[in-house]
């Protein structure tokens, strides 16, 4: 009897596992789904989500693969990927579920603590490389970033780099808080990170998008009043062929209670 | 019926050896094909292109001139031997600077149109480089396409620039890959094996059965830890340790890598070394006793001449571990692919680079394919490794 109830759990789970939504890409974004996948099969008892990270990039290649329902990407989709997704013969569906303001961080020990998007290019180009060069001390400026997989590298490359290469010299960190942490402990270092990464072993610094007449410090107040410039969308991406079975999910994080999780995160709300 | 019974034993031993000998060869013939289609192939990504208006005259330029000039580096076409004007930089998703929404409807799906409007826009501008899809171009275009240098086992091989994902042109200079990987596994295994045989050797012999009894489970144990859990302690203790010594401007050097690589082989080293020493037959060991040798001079002498063969594997295995391990090389090297020049900078490692990049490289793509040769490398530089070592311990048996 007892074997017959184990082998019928068993089949029920397998069953179950097979059916559960998979949400894979952004580590920005991986929080924030984990959370709202949560509090949604809370709701929906009998629904499974299963969410995983590994980068933006990654999202987008498993959504084309067909290896997961649901693409989260903290950047939008390149054209070269929607040609992809045209190729194999469907369509992806958009929908921006959060926004987030991306900190520039650096050691709470360093003078600078503004810098305009010319000198952001140059520090990570390679062609500033002393903290004096933007006045700070002198030491040398030490670059954190993250790997070529995260939507955080493409933005940045993207808003802040003006679509120029990162400097070779530049620190590849597998994971956002492995920044933070690098950045906490190095005098001459610099980052980039979600706004809900930002500690208080960390400083983040004030950054001017008009040459220099304003510095707006990051905050969910500056970038919900769009002062502070480096603000991105967060993405969801799925099949129109999967649009009714993933719409329950999607339809949650754009209601209010959905909502109301985005900025309980630290992630900025649509509103 | 004993008989048929010893031949089913065999055969099913003979048939299990040949599975894994075949599934061991499958791999290595899949990980050499995957890696061998990168060769020949142009650095553009698949179905794109670069090009330029139809009347500029420069119709060839290689991978690194391209990039600089999409870095900006370069600026001007008399750089690359073209007329005295700037360089226009234009990207397929600057079309929409040129148009509007409306203008643009549907290019998403219709190719051949947004193929036409990128045309319009090349010969709007003579002085524009363009890098866009070949599909879909136009019948009488008034672009011309770029001739780029198609990648090569020398450029590949030399090359000092990782920029796998950059566009228009990839770039995939494996040599800082290189020598990261054979700067931190070697300087990893100098640190090892010193430890490690120091403590095989008091474990065998010197130790007394108490001490060996608590110490042998507590170091089987660690190498049972997840090697995440080195490189969170590597990132959190080694690194800024060594920034504090050394007074480095960054702390997460290829030396760090060495440490946390040492500490991870140090567990296979010891067990194999020390089984290998305490397996010196008795008789051997009190008959070197028996003529006066000092234990000191039947430890060395005696015991590890006889235990080599035993000591050369546990060298294997710990080169094996340092070269292929991942995830905590991966957090505290600092992964900057430049090429070394102390032990002291930022290093990335072969492994570190397929873990990183693997996940988001579209399958049979120009990035995926230079991760397999990176893997047929990191295959070549184990196979040499062992087969040397091996080479090396047969002599010396002959020798004796």
């Amino acid at each position: 009897m007892k074997r017959i109830f184990i082998a019928i759990a068993l089949v029920v789970s397998v069953m179950n596992s097979g059916m559960a939504q998979k949400i894979k890409g952004s580590d920005t974004v991986l929080p924030l789904a984990q959370k709202e996948a949560e509090v949604f099969m809370k709701h929906n008892a009998g629904k499974k989500v299963t969410v995983t990270g590994g980068g933006s990039g990654v999202g987008i290649a498993a959504l084309i693969d067909k290896t997961t329902e649901i693409g989260m990407s903290s950047r939008p989709m390149k054209l070269s990927e929607k040609m992809k997704v045209n190729e194999s013969g469907g369509s992806s569906i958009e929908t921006i579920i959060a926004k987030d303001a991306l900190a520039v961080i650096v050691n709470p020990s360093n003078k600078v603590s503004q810098l305009t998007r010319e000198q952001l290019e140059g520090i990570y180009t390679s062609k500033i490389t002393n903290w004096k060069e933007v006045g700070g001390d002198d030491m040398p400026i030490v670059l954190y970033g993250r790997e070529s997989s995260s939507g955080t590298y493409d933005f940045f490359k993207e808003h802040v780099l003006a679509n120029k290469n990162y400097s070779s010299k530049m620190l590849n960190m597998p994971a956002t808080g492995a920044i933070v942490q690098s950045v906490s402990q190095t005098k001459g270092a610099i980052g980039y990170v979600g706004l809900a990464y930002i500690e208080t072993t960390v400083k983040a610094v004030k950054v001017s998008y008009n040459k220099g007449k304003t510095f707006v410090e990051p905050s969910v107040v500056t970038a919900k009043n769009k002062t502070y410039p480096i603000v991105r969308p967060l993405f969801f991406y799925y099949l129109t062929s999967s649009s009714k079975a993933v719409k329950p999910l999607v339809d949650f994080i754009l209601s209010p209670e959905g909502q109301k999780i985005v900025s309980d995160e630290g992630y900025i709300d649509l509103k | 019926m004993k008989k048929v019974f010893e031949r089913i034993v065999e055969g099913t031993l003979f048939l299990s050896s040949t599975v894994t000998t075949i599934t061991v060869l499958l791999i290595i013939i899949f990980l050499f094909r995957e890696g061998a289609g990168l060769f020949g192939k142009s650095p553009t990504e698949e179905g794109f292109t670069v090009a330029v208006n139809k009347n500029n005259p420069v119709s060839e330029l290689n991978a690194e001139q391209i990039k600089n000039i999409f870095d900006a580096n370069i600026d001007n076409w008399k750089q690359v031997g073209g007329k005295n004007d700037s360089i226009l930089v234009f990207r397929m998703d600057d079309i929409f600077k040129f148009y509007t929404e409306q203008e643009l409807a549907g290019v998403d799906t219709n190719m051949s149109l947004l193929a036409s409007k990128i045309d319009e826009v090349i010969q709007k501008n003579p002085n524009i480089i363009a890098f866009i899809s070949s599909k879909n171009l136009p019948a009488n275009p008034s672009s011309k396409i770029i001739t780029i240098a198609k990648i090569n086992l020398t450029d590949f091989f030399s090359g000092e620039e990782w920029f796998p994902t950059s566009q228009p042109v990839a770039e995939f200079g494996i040599y800082p890959l290189i020598m990261g990987t054979l700067w931190v596994s070697f300087l990893a295994i100098l640190i090892a094996l010193p430890f490690g045989l120091a403590m095989a050797i008091y474990m065998a012999e010197i130790a007394n059965p108490k001490v060996r009894n608590v110490l042998k489970p507590l170091i089987e144990l660690l190498s049972g830890i997840p090697s995440v859990v080195y490189g969170f302690f590597g990132l959190i203790v080694i690194v800024p340790l060594l920034q504090k010594t050394f007074d480095l401007p960054v702390g997460e050097t290829g030396l760090a890598g060495s440490i946390v690589l040492a500490i991870m082989a140090l567990p296979t080293i010891i067990t194999v070394a020390e089984d290998s020493i305490r397996n010196t037959p008795v008789s051997v060991k009190e008959a070197s006793l028996a003529l006066g040798a000092s234990h000191w001079q039947t430890i060395w002498r005696i015991m590890i001449p006889y235990a080599s063969s035993g000591i050369t594997a546990a060298v294997i295995l710990g080169i094996g571990r340092a070269i292929g391990e991942t995830m905590a090389v991966l957090m505290v090297t600092g992964n900057a692919a430049v090429i070394p020049h102390t032990i002291l900078q930022p290093m990335r490692t072969i492994p570190a680079t397929i873990a990183a990049e693997l996940g988001e490289s579209a399958k049979g793509g120009m990035h995926y394919q230079a991760l397999f040769v990176l893997g047929c490398i990191l295959f070549v530089i184990t196979l040499v490794v062992n087969l040397t070592v091996e080479m090396i311990s047969k002599k010396k048996k002959s020798n004796r």
